[in-house]
């Protein structure tokens, strides 16, 4: 399948995956983030149930302490 | 757009302020001297003397509530400008009631819990309401890797993305200033856009 991953396009084997399955694929397990899928915000309790399907739109970024 | 017309515009609107640490002191102070017409900050902590590295507090106002230290600086600078303080520790329970009515809220924490923590109910309970968060401004150089980026209408992160504080890499003034600034200067833009 193939998604908007921050305004770029990315293909992946998988026909179908979880929030999870994307951050391990993708190997973006070890920093905090904030993640919309088609503008929804997902919680962090559902990445494992939240299911990212083929031309979905994730939006995605990053938490770093600091201020 | 002439200054009269821009604070004419800006008058009417309420912005919320997350924090009053490096990132909100230093926001709500661009903010308030650009002619915003109510600020409403929030924070728990007092003023300590490490604070003043890049803070936007005095060395006689170590000991005082943030949120009263930065009103008085605030009301120094434009009198016109209304603040609101609530001196509490902002949980998911009280963001909606410490920031209705507001037309933008500033997440200005330094732990990246709270970032989330306010995120995360923002959107969730504020449907439709823009935030603008801070993410990556530790240490010195670089400057240009600080952006804003627009996720959508409601979420814009103003920051590197990258750089975390530690010890070996503490927030100073000038990259914390950067990024407050920026975060005020969004505010502006999505204000400037809005109808009153």
């Amino acid at each position: 399948m193939r998604i908007l991953l921050n305004n770029r396009e990315v293909d992946f084997e998988e026909e179908i995956m979880s929030v999870s399955e994307m951050l391990d694929i993708k190997k973006f397990t070890f920093r905090m983030r904030i993640i919309k899928i088609n503008g929804i915000l997902v919680p962090k309790d559902a990445y494992e149930t939240t299911i990212i399907r083929n031309g979905d739109n994730v939006q995605m970024l990053y938490l770093m302490s600091g201020g | 757009m002439k200054i009269q017309n821009i604070r004419d515009h800006l008058r009417n609107f309420r912005v919320g302020i997350a924090g009053a640490g490096g990132l909100g002191s230093n926001c709500a102070v661009a903010l308030a001297r650009t002619g915003i017409g109510t600020l409403v900050i929030a924070d728990y902590d007092v003023v300590e003397e490490g604070n003043l590295s890049r803070q936007y507090y005095f060395l006689n106002q170590i000991g005082l509530l943030k949120t009263e230290a930065l009103k008085d600086n605030i009301s120094l600078i434009n009198k016109d400008v209304r603040v609101i303080s609530h001196n509490l520790l902002i949980s998911p329970g009280n963001i909606p009631e410490i920031f209705r009515e507001c037309d933008v809220i500033v997440e200005a924490f330094d732990r990246k819990e709270m970032k989330e923590m306010l995120i995360e109910t923002v959107q969730n309970k504020m449907p439709g309401l823009p935030v603008v968060v801070a993410s990556g401004l530790a240490g010195w150089g670089n400057c240009e890797s600080i952006r804003c980026r627009k996720i959508d209408e409601t979420l814009y992160v103003c920051g590197d993305e990258t750089t975390e504080v530690s010890d070996d890499m503490p927030p100073l003034a000038p990259r914390v200033g950067v990024v407050a600034n920026l975060q005020a200067d969004t505010v502006l833009e999505i204000l400037m856009k809005k109808e009153h």
